[in-house]
């Protein structure tokens, strides 16, 4: 008989572990489904795992496409950990980001067509701002009036949908688009473009921001006083009151970083890959940033990795679907099963597998 | 720098190669906005798509990606579309847009075809289907079956295309009843099932009869059988729900145009066109006038869908004013394409405001 017993210490051994045996899970399963679909199940795992890296016509231009893709959810889970840590629950980073795109673009459209070079540094801040600013709603509604900041966070996500449609069709419209949705293109505004640092990288200030976010992040959660009440609050919330942590403080700390984050994050997409507000600019990174805070075990490190192999798996499951016919549907599949052995997998760091009868205490 | 020689580079390398197997079958890109299963607007981009390859058989290689985001994703896609030696790639939303011309650049030897943009290069195409010559006929089927003279718009996005078949639609329905009016709702989406079903909901409390859809869902047509009132299929031509609640349609037909374009590419004669095709070239299908419809209107719509691919008739003709009472067009003149492209106001007589 198979028990499952609780371990009175998370094993860091299966925490470590975990996200690799999930990715090997997943390329089993995902290989059985990929069979059933008629597809060679090997060269699909390749297309999807090996090509973007790999493949002599592809790599080239998929090498730095990896950093475009993986920035941005980098930037927004590392924001999104620290609240996940500390037991602060912000789901609507997806809105943040909307937010932020629209502050940061907005700042930068109303100095169009001057060129000058603080136009950029202030449409980062904008972005910042208006991620925190729309982070704060559910923040100060926890704060004040004990609302699930779930359900707040993530319904203002679908707010800021409608308000980023009506940006579309009205105030930042481009005025030369001939009547059709969307704002003027970003990247053709030189003091507003976010463009490579370096030519031929996929090096952006997104990236570079991400990057930086990660050694904060590192330093904050082991070096700082806050970094240790997040933790804290976290893993002991009883503890945390008597050693003075204040809640709402920290809710409004958690909050409002990783909505600036988020903000920042989505500035950096509009300004630069994509280029332009449109009806649908968001394309959920603020939700896959979810999975790839968690694939990184809320870990700064862990989460830049989870970060790049979540980009990995988009760009190859991309050349998968033209290349190998698979369905994008099956794609998406893959994807959730790598969360689903993720949280399966940490089963095993929390509780120990045991043979044999239940002894009788 | 680096990154632009890179890939010039790279499309030579793909160019030569397409030149040296002239034999190679020609590899068509599409790709789609939506999943290639949606019901509407995908579903029959990829179903025009694999007609034109059950056209060429051996000779095309197909190529697809479904649920493509706008952005920086569909330029991605692109690239390695055109990288792994793609000869056309067909973009198929109005969002793709820049990012095919962006693409288009890095890659002069590939050939581009943008769905219902307005831009243009070398080797970017782009295309799209006169949609207002189905909704005036629609329009006009409208007008003569509504018995409570209130006819209803389920309007997507306020851009050109949307307007032009609000205002056709209109401009039809009130020459057939002059009694007729329009209540128009804005859902700020192109495929929603639940929400197109709650506007229909709203229009059918307020009496209206009559629905037209510029959403790309059945969900119209199945709350309005419920109801038994009246409405059109939408993209397909949802002959399920014949012959009523649709009681004809509107058809998206991509197939002609596809297969002339890939045409084009084998024998060495494609160029960068802006194509603008309505019933008469058939890109936009009239669905089976349903038998719901008395004989007498089904001749009025059959004549006016005569007359405009006789090119007799346009369905803007003036007298026509701008909502605000100022003239648009004086009588007898018709409207050019330029004003059409671009159309940003109702037409006299419609009441509300488009959203800005």
């Amino acid at each position: 008989m198979i028990r499952l017993e609780k371990r009175p210490e998370p094993s860091q051994n299966w925490a470590l572990a975990t996200p690799v045996l999930a990715v090997l899970a997943t390329m089993v399963a995902g290989g059985i489904m990929f069979a059933l679909l008629g597809k060679d199940p090997v060269e699909a795992i390749r297309t999807i795992f090996w090509d973007p890296l790999f493949h002599p016509d592809f790599a080239a231009f998929s090498r730095p496409q990896l950093l475009v893709k993986a920035g941005p959810l980098i930037l927004i889970a590392i924001g999104l950990s620290l609240g996940f840590r500390a037991g602060v629950w912000n789901i609507g980073a997806e809105g943040q980001y909307i937010i932020g795109a629209l502050c940061g673009a907005g700042v930068g459209l109303a100095f169009y067509p001057l060129e000058a070079f603080w136009i950029f540094p202030m449409m980062v801040i904008a972005g910042a701002l208006g991620g925190w600013a729309w982070a704060m709603i559910p923040g100060i509604l926890k704060t004040r009036f004990n609302t699930n900041e779930i359900l707040v966070s993530l319904l203002l996500v679908y707010v800021a949908e409608q308000l980023m449609a009506s940006m579309a069709v009205g105030l930042l419209r481009n005025p030369e688009g001939s009547g059709f949705p969307g704002s003027r293109n970003l990247q053709q505004y030189a003091s507003a473009a976010n463009n490579e640092l370096i030519a031929g990288t996929g090096m952006h200030w997104g990236v570079v921001a991400a990057l930086i976010a990660v050694i904060f992040a590192y330093i904050l959660l082991n070096r700082h006083i806050m970094g240790f009440n997040i933790r804290l609050a976290g893993q002991a919330p009883r503890a945390a009151k008597f050693s003075g942590v204040k809640p709402a403080r920290l809710i409004l700390f958690c909050l409002g970083v990783s909505g600036a984050l988020a903000g920042m994050a989505g500035l950096f997409e509009v300004a630069g890959p994509a280029g332009q507000i449109t009806i649908d600019f968001n394309v959920g990174y603020g939700f896959t940033a979810i999975i790839v805070a968690f694939l990184g075990r809320l870990h700064p490190v862990g989460i830049l990795l989870a970060g790049l192999l979540m980009a990995l798996t988009y760009i190859g499951g991309e050349l998968a679907q033209f290349m190998l016919g698979l369905p994008a549907a099956a794609i998406q599949a893959f994807q959730g099963m790598l969360l689903f052995f993720l949280l399966a997998g940490d089963v095993l760091t929390n509780f120990r597998i045991r043979l044999g009868r239940a002894e009788v205490a | 720098m680096f990154r632009r020689t890179l890939l010039a580079a790279a499309a030579l390398a793909v160019a030569s190669a397409g030149a040296a197997l002239a034999q190679d079958p020609i590899k068509v890109g599409f790709v789609l906005v939506g999943p290639k299963n949606d019901g509407g607007w995908s579903q029959h981009h990829y179903e025009s798509a694999k007609k034109m390859e059950a056209h060429f058989g051996d000779k095309v290689e197909l190529v697809v990606q479904e649920s493509v985001p706008e952005g920086a994703d569909a330029e991605r896609v692109m690239t390695q579309m055109a990288l792994s030696g793609v000869d056309i790639v067909f973009t198929t939303s109005f969002g793709y847009m820049d990012g095919t011309i962006n693409v288009g650049g890095k890659f002069p030897d590939v050939k581009f075809e943008h769905a219902t943009g307005y831009k243009t290069a070398p080797n970017v195409s782009n295309y799209s289907a006169r949609f207002y010559e189905g909704r005036a006929v629609m329009g006009h089927l409208a007008g003569r079956m509504t018995e409570s003279n209130q006819i209803g718009y389920i309007a997507s996005f306020p851009i050109p295309e949307v307007i032009r078949g609000i205002n056709s639609s209109y401009i039809h329905a009130k020459k057939a009843n002059p009694d007729v009016e329009m209540n128009v709702v804005w859902i700020f989406t192109w495929f929603d099932p639940a929400k197109e079903a709650d506007a229909t909901q709203a229009l059918l409390d307020q009496g209206v009869d009559v629905v037209l859809a510029h959403t790309d869902s059945t969900a119209p047509l199945a709350k309005l059988q419920e109801a038994g009132a009246l409405g059109f299929g939408q993209a397909a031509d949802m002959a399920e729900y014949a012959p009523a609640p649709r009681i004809s349609s509107i058809i998206d037909e991509w197939a002609p145009y596809y297969i002339e374009r890939v045409q084009a590419v084998m024998d060495g004669t494609w160029e960068s066109v802006s194509t603008w095709h309505g019933i008469k070239d058939g890109m936009v299908g009239i669905g089976e006038f349903s038998e719901v419809i008395p004989e007498d209107v089904r001749a009025e719509a059959q004549a006016m869908v005569d007359g405009i691919v006789a090119g007799t008739y346009h369905p803007f003709t003036g007298p026509l004013n701008k909502q605000d009472g100022t003239p648009w067009l004086a009588e007898g003149e018709v409207a050019d394409d330029g004003a059409l492209a671009g159309m940003d106001f109702y037409v006299e007589g419609i009441s509300g405001d488009i959203p800005n």
